[in-house]
């Protein structure tokens, strides 16, 4: 089996993770920039915290020959202070010339406020005066439903954007529909207890199909398995599906969004 | 697949969540004290799971939703708790 992991939030992960993903057949992980679990003091942490997803975090990869990717933002978490977000957005354009750095995310909302979905427009703006991908984290649990509409709505506003560069992450039953419709990418993220479990994301994938969709565990200091997307193609596996269609969705279509940004490259 | 295919695959693990369910709602019973809205959310999206067509787990996901459509003033905190309370910001 070969597959990419197209988000993983590797600094809060241990190396034997990183060792366990490669055993299974990861060829790429990319990482999203995040919240820590804590708000940062300032935009000084972000500095730092970019420095490590763009220089350190690629060489503790490299040591296990996996090459390392990351997208840039301050995350929605964080974003309902909109002087920080104002200047944690300016840092990132010096960052965006490093050679990992895919694009935008995950940007996205949290609790659906206006300062979130201020911050969402400036990331969306920014995004699109640099050409680059925009990777989005939809809200969690009851908050899901109304920030993938907003969110899709924000981001069909601004006519420099293609959906076809965009993915909306954390997709599930009540919300992919309308991410494809829209022309977008849909990631389905794979977690214990929230969001989406094997069995739910095949059942997804046989019900809305697989052209524009892909696979993550997401796995950060939460409850979360860095070995999530190889299980469900273990459950694929166990349905009878092909090695062709699961390598199709598991490693493929990964690579199909990600080479959008010709920094993207992978062995075979 | 077949539904037997499916049957063979996945009973035995839907009914064990069945039980684990039941079980909760048993331990919620017994307690002391009277229970928040997730309760009365948790029930009402019970009731998607009598529905005859195959959209239950969808049916189940919007009954715990916040169904309005306008970005909230302030955020109440960062986290969400798996229920939609009826009023904006919780």
């Amino acid at each position: 089996m070969r597959y990419i992991e197209p988000h993983g939030h590797m600094v809060s992960r241990v190396t034997d993770d990183y060792e366990a993903m490669v055993i299974a057949g990861c060829r790429a992980v990319c990482e999203p920039a995040f919240w820590a679990g804590y708000d940062r003091s300032g935009p000084e942490g972000f500095y730092d915290y970019f420095c490590q997803l763009t220089d350190y975090e690629p060489k503790r990869a490299a040591k296990f020959g996996l090459p390392h990717f990351t997208w840039l933002c301050i995350n929605p978490k964080e974003s309902e202070d909109v002087h920080l977000a104002q200047d944690v957005i300016a840092l990132i354009p010096k960052f965006l010339d490093r050679p990992n750095v895919l694009g935008i995310g995950e940007i996205g909302l949290n609790k659906n406020t206006r300062n979130e979905l201020k911050v969402l427009e400036q990331h969306i703006d920014l995004a699109a005066r640099h050409q680059q991908l925009i990777l989005v984290h939809t809200p969690h649990l009851e908050d899901k439903f109304k920030g993938t509409r907003l969110i899709l709505d924000a981001i069909r506003a601004d006519a420099r954007i293609q959906p076809e560069r965009v993915i909306i992450d954390h997709v599930e039953e009540h919300t992919i529909q309308m991410v494809l419709d829209a022309g977008f990418w849909a990631g389905i993220t794979l977690y214990p207890e929230s969001k989406t479990t094997p069995p739910r994301a095949v059942d997804m994938f046989e019900v809305y199909g697989g052209q524009r969709v892909w696979l993550n565990s997401a796995c950060d200091w939460g409850r979360s398995d860095p070995l999530a997307v190889p299980k469900t193609a273990v459950e694929m596996r166990r349905r009878g599906h092909s090695e062709e269609t699961i390598d199709k969705l598991v490693f493929q279509n990964p690579i199909r969004f990600l080479s959008q940004n010709p920094r993207f490259t992978v062995r075979g | 697949m077949t539904r037997q295919n499916i049957l063979d695959l996945y009973f035995m693990d839907a009914r064990s969540k069945l039980i684990d369910i039941a079980a909760f709602l048993d331990r919620v019973d017994r307690g002391e004290g009277e229970p928040d809205f997730r309760l009365a959310a948790f029930r009402k999206a019970l009731e998607e799971l009598q529905h005859t067509e195959p959209q239950r787990a969808q049916g189940v996901l919007m009954s715990l939703s916040d169904p309005t459509s306008e970005p909230i003033a302030k955020a109440p905190g960062k986290g969400a708790i798996g229920a939609w309370s009826g009023q904006e910001g919780h």
